[in-house]
């Protein structure tokens, strides 16, 4: 049942992954993105990390997406030309070249790992997760936040208006 | 006896209750609704369907779905269609984590009156209610007509802004229960009304309550924050290019969200299906009473009638409301009936203020809308859970 699961789900995020390339109009890519993070969420519920799933829908596919999705809408951005298909020549080789660099890293460093066990992470709680973030990672995440204030005070500061004096 | 106590089959069977009672309370939503408005504005309001119009949601759905489904030559056909069924799967997922009451027995099967308890409930809903402005947001670019993007546009920003002070909301009575499953939520808060978490100490949560019903109109597109669909200058907003079931679908997400933000106010704030006071207080009779009252009132007016028909209906409808009373005194029906009530009554009550204010209250401007959540509510939420965070950590150790 979690591996039957496991493969649908992966499957529409690789499907909506390469959807979102593919499309020509940016709605249709957005939308795809949108596609890509509910399965992964999904992904995240099989093994068992609920609380994460759960911000994972609310904060990519339900927050970022949107603001992305209204922005497109907002400029009302039409469909994009298609250039031909020469990017295929560089970009074939490199993509098979990548996957196969990925999947040499990853033999590397977890060799002889046992296969992933559905659900059996227990670490994906809301308490889990609290805790790593206000001890071990209490550092990075303080930093990271005064990052996203100075990155909104810099978003108000061009985006005004200048006021003539 | 294996196949009644199997996961699958009570869960089918629990679903297939609960899908038929939230399609009946939405299709008579719509009646209330229409009822209520009517009464505040002094007119009977439909009153030609069945009795006291009580067939009019029959008639509604039958006209809905044989009406013509018109599909536009210039919409974006893929999403155009997508984005109903978006909206109304969305509204009516988050019914599932909702617990209307405690665990029951029915004959040899004990379960709980919900449909699954995630330990993430509270969070749950919050997701899906944030996929839900897709559907709305889609329909209103999907459709190729300006009104209908600017309601989109406005309706996708409107739950952006609102969703932050609603989440700010919620977390302070979770911060006060110490659980995000729904079900441990209500449990939290048992005995009597002083155990509520709107009531609750170390710190009552009267502002976070009014924040997050402030919040739910505008994240459900209620009046006084209907800027989407505002009919003077969008012609009917987001769904101008909908016609038939998917306007329906459209209709009934909005009456589902309610119906979802109603019971979360319930089980966040008011105690979910508790009584507000003990058993030994006589909280069970207060159902029975009710009724009765309800009952009498109707046969006095069949007595006096401002209409003939009310002759015959109105003491038909006193008379089903004294069985309806008694009916709850029958001790073998009290366990499951009344917590209940207790949860219908509550979440009724908040479905009736939406009405009200419906009934009462003009619409904002878009300006001050956004105004309003950026510059008053945000703040007031954000300070309101510092306080809360603050008195439980200092009153926890």
């Amino acid at each position: 049942m979690d591996v039957i699961l496991f493969l649908i789900f992966a499957l529409i995020a690789v499907a909506c992954a390469i959807n979102v390339v593919v499309q020509t109009h940016p709605i249709s890519s957005a939308l795809s993105l949108v596609g890509v993070m509910g399965s992964l969420a999904v992904l995240y519920l099989l093994l068992g990390a609920e609380f994460i799933a759960a911000a994972q829908v609310i904060v990519y596919a339900g927050a970022i997406m949107v603001l992305f999705v209204f922005v497109i809408m907002l400029l009302n951005a039409g469909a994009e030309t298609r250039k031909g298909r020469s990017y295929l020549i560089p970009g074939a080789p490199l993509l098979i070249v990548f996957l196969g660099l990925m999947a040499f890293v990853v033999q590397r460093i977890f060799p002889d790992s046992t296969m992933v066990r559905f659900g059996g992470f227990t670490g994906g709680g809301p308490k889990d997760v609290g805790t790593a973030l206000f001890t071990t990672y209490l550092l990075p995440f303080e930093v990271t936040s005064i990052l996203i204030l100075v990155a909104i005070i810099g978003a108000i500061v061009l985006a005004r208006k200048e006021i003539d004096q | 006896m294996e196949l009644l106590d199997s996961f699958i089959f009570i869960t089918l069977v629990k679903t297939a209750v609960v899908f038929a009672v939230l399609m009946t309370t939405l299709a008579y939503l719509q009646w209330v609704e229409r009822k209520v408005i009517a009464h505040v504005q002094v007119r009977p309001g439909p009153y030609r369907v069945g009795p006291h119009g009580l067939l009019q949601p029959v008639a509604d759905i039958i006209k809905l779905l044989t009406k013509e489904d018109l599909l536009p030559p210039y919409v974006n056909k893929p999403l155009y269609l997508l984005a109903p069924f978006l909206a109304i799967s969305m509204a009516l997922l988050s019914i599932s984590v909702i617990p209307f009451g405690p665990s029951i027995q029915v004959g040899p099967v004990t379960t709980w009156m919900q449909l699954t308890d995630l330990n993430i409930g509270v969070l749950f809903i919050l997701a899906v209610s944030s996929m839900g402005v897709y559907g709305i947001a889609l329909a209103g670019w999907a459709s190729n007509n300006k009104y209908a993007l600017i309601g989109g546009l406005r309706s996708s920003a409107q739950m952006i802004s609102y969703e932050l002070p609603m989440s700010l909301a919620i977390a302070a009575p979770l911060l006060i229960s110490n659980t995000l499953s729904l079900r441990k939520l209500v449990e939290a808060q048992d005995g009597g009304i002083f155990s509520w978490n709107i009531l609750h100490g170390p710190f009552p949560q009267v502002i976070s309550f009014i924040i997050f019903m402030i919040a739910a109109f505008a994240e459900t597109n209620r009046i006084p924050f209907d800027l989407p669909e505002a009919e003077n200058e969008l012609v009917a907003g987001f769904h101008t290019e909908y016609s038939s079931m998917k306007f329906a679908s459209f209709f009934m997400a909005e009456y589902a969200n309610m119906i979802t933000v109603s019971a979360m106010a319930t089980l966040l704030f008011l105690g979910g299906w508790m009584a507000p006071w003990p058993v030994a207080w006589g909280a069970s009779l207060v159902p029975t009473v009710i009724f009765a009252i309800a009952g009498v009132t109707a046969l006095y007016h069949g007595t006096h009638t401002a209409r003939k028909r009310d002759k015959l209906t109105l003491p038909v409808f006193g008379i089903i409301f004294f069985i309806i009373a008694g009916v709850f005194l029958l001790p073998m029906v009290q366990s499951w009936l009344l917590p209940l009530f207790w949860f219908a009554g509550k979440t009724g009550a908040i479905l009736f203020l939406f009405i009200w204010v419906r009934a009462t209250l003009p619409r904002f401007r878009y300006d001050q809308l956004m105004g309003f959540t950026w510059k008053f509510l945000f703040p007031v939420a954000m300070l309101n859970l510092l306080v809360t965070a603050f008195l439980v950590a200092w009153t926890t150790k």
